[in-house]
């Protein structure tokens, strides 16, 4: 049916609509090859129960959300931007005058001048972001396909385990886990770091409630032609959720990335760059113009794996939904 | 898991039960048991190591609810810390909570390409890791800070207040911080809740005498996303009960006059720096039974809603 649709808009009528005009919208045709008419597009999507005075509360609110949040987004990118003596302007202005790159050399410059050398920073923090997303994705996903299509017993015990410790309040755990690092000798090692990205009950409660829409039908014919439980998750079931691990890796990117010193690590060589850069940033009021630009730097990453995946996120996040 | 109890639901397919409790135990033993090491057993470890004494160096001697006395009658930076803890989570965990419902809620009234990129811009605030300067230079305590500077310029004050430090300005800029940084995981749950619910039913909802969107909302759409909800109240909860990180990037740590010593800032304290690991568990405990108890209170309340 779709075919015939498409052999409809592409002879004739289309293509004498695009020659019409490019902005001029090809016209959409049903099922039985009829027009169809849409009525005209308002502000918003036209729902029932939409009242124009409520669209425009609507919108201000919007309005006055989106400057408190773009505000301090606008003025670091454009005070990095700024050479150094309009930083020191009185009265301060926010938006950037004569724009030049120069925080972004000098931030270079104080970088490659550093003890330990910069590239290790951002080496550590690579290697910190990599190994522990793809742990965090790799086992999270490999977890929760049981507890989602299998049945053995301790399950739902184990699924409400994990709910519950959602609750935990993150920093309390720290302290335990310090006494159990330094038990397994890990203080001041990566282990410390990435070896809990395999527990991440996040992950998992995650991916376990998108993998419960993946049709059970599926799986059953594939065990039926003998496929293995192995081969059945790594060539049909993972593939499927591209969607969940997309989702992870954005948590855990921006997770790994953003890390700054932790309590298990001492050592300035493995040291991740949030911290150098703080370093950097500590000379104060001098280096105002190099801080802005390490803010912008930082986000960079983030905001770009964000970018890429969202609509991944949002299908995702539509499963995560807990039980009362 | 390799257990051989028959009652367990034989598989229709598979044959041999051993291998299939094999996969399992594959898939599920990594993630079991890294989790159990260190989510699960730290509430019991903590727990137990809050009954001692104990240095990390010697053997723990155990002195009863000894650390839980002193906590709670003689360390008067606790019971700040404490009261802290909870004013900041009071304020901060309903607010965010309802502007990552509210922003959620406007953001999906809109088409889906302008959506995308307001998505992008409410996100973004928690994905920056680094934004501590940027605050430190906005709010900075003299008349070249830019708040400062505004306000200075419009004449709202004469002289710079000194955000940073003086101990009631300090909790504003906190909570406006955090406020900033609020609409993170619990946001995009509301997002993509709100694009699941089912479209006909308000149609249906309009016949049945609905009259705008506000009793749409609690009659629709909000039950028709407990789920979501659910799950975003117990993150919003359980992280603003940890708030301190960010107070310790802006504010330094101890922050001044311990106003804004939390009960994170108290722990690290005892555990990271003093080593007294058996009251630094104390600490722990503490900080475990108020997020859990917080999260229940916060379901019950909203097993309430639309019924």
């Amino acid at each position: 049916m779709a075919k015939k649709k498409n052999v409809i808009i592409v002879d004739g009528v289309a293509q004498e609509q695009e020659m019409v005009g490019i902005f001029k919208k090809r016209p959409k045709y049903d099922a039985e090859g009829r027009e169809i008419h849409y009525k005209k597009k308002k502000l918003f999507k036209s729902r029932v129960n939409r009242s124009f005075g409520g669209d425009l509360f609507m919108f201000l609110f919007l309005l006055i959300g989106g400057v408190f949040m773009a505000f301090p987004l606008i003025f670091a990118i454009s005070n990095s931007l700024k050479p150094l003596y309009e930083l020191f302007l009185f009265p301060p202005t926010l938006i950037v005058q004569n724009p030049t790159g120069k925080n972004y050399v000098d931030l270079i410059n104080i970088m490659s001048n550093s003890l330990v050398p910069m590239s290790k920073y951002l080496f550590n923090t690579v290697f910190i972001t990599a190994v522990g997303t793809t742990l965090r994705v790799i086992f999270g996903t490999m977890a929760s396909y049981p507890l989602s299509k299998r049945q053995f017993p301790g399950k739902n015990m184990i699924m409400s385990v994990i709910s519950f410790s959602l609750m935990f309040a993150a920093p309390a755990a720290g302290i335990a886990n310090y006494m159990t690092m330094a038990a397994f000798g890990w203080i001041d090692t990566y282990w410390s770091v990435l070896v809990p990205a395999i527990g991440s009950s996040m992950a998992v409660y995650l991916v376990k409630n998108f993998v419960d829409q993946f049709p059970d039908a599926v799986l059953e014919a594939a065990r039926i032609d003998g496929t293995g439980e192995f081969r059945l998750f790594f060539q049909i079931v993972m593939p499927n959720l591209k969607p969940a691990w997309m989702t992870l890796i954005v948590f855990a990117v921006q997770e790994y990335w953003n890390m700054g010193s932790t309590i298990y690590i001492y050592r300035e060589e493995l040291k991740t760059l949030n911290y150098a850069l703080g370093q950097i940033a500590a000379a104060g009021i001098a280096r105002q113009g190099v801080s802005m630009a390490i803010s912008v730097v930082m986000m960079i990453v983030p905001v770009i794996t964000f970018l890429i995946t969202q609509s991944n996120i949002l299908e995702t996040m539509a499963t995560s939904g807990m039980k009362d | 898991m390799k257990s051989k109890n028959d009652t367990m639901k034989v598989n229709k397919i598979k044959s041999s039960k051993r291998f299939e409790n094999l996969d399992v135990v594959v898939f599920l033993g990594p993630f079991l048991v890294v989790f159990t090491i260190f989510t699960i057993l730290p509430v019991f470890t903590s727990l137990f190591i809050s009954l001692t004494n104990f240095n990390m160096l010697e053997f723990p001697d155990f002195v009863g609810i000894a650390n839980y006395q002193k906590l709670f009658l003689n360390d008067d930076i606790f019971s700040l810390a404490l009261q802290n803890t909870f004013i900041l989570a009071l304020i901060t965990g309903p607010l965010s909570y309802i502007m990552c419902f509210g922003f959620a809620w406007l953001i999906n009234e809109v088409p889906p390409k302008p959506r995308a990129f307001l998505t992008l811009l409410f996100y973004a605030p928690s994905l920056s890791g680094g934004f501590a300067y940027v605050w430190q230079l906005m709010f900075s305590g003299d008349s070249y800070g830019y708040i400062n500077g505004a306000l200075l310029n419009l004449g709202i004050i004469s002289e710079p207040i000194i955000w940073l430090t003086d101990e009631t300005w300090m909790f504003v800029v906190c909570v406006f911080i955090v406020l900033w940084q609020a609409l993170g995981t619990t946001f995009l749950t509301f997002i993509a809740g709100l694009q699941t619910v089912d479209r006909t039913l308000y149609e249906a909802g309009a016949v049945d005498g609905i009259k705008n969107r506000w009793q749409e909302l609690y009659f629709i759409t909000l039950p028709s996303m407990r789920g979501q909800l659910l799950f975003g109240a117990v993150l919003n909860v359980s992280g603003s009960f940890g708030i301190g990180s960010v107070i310790t990037a802006v504010f330094g740590f101890p922050t001044n006059g311990y106003a804004l010593h939390t009960i994170m800032h108290h722990l690290d304290d005892y555990g990271g720096t003093r080593f007294e690991m058996g009251y630094a568990c104390a600490i722990a405990t503490i900080l475990f039974v108020i997020s859990i108890s917080a999260n229940k209170v916060f379901q019950f309340v909203l097993g309430r809603i639309g019924k």
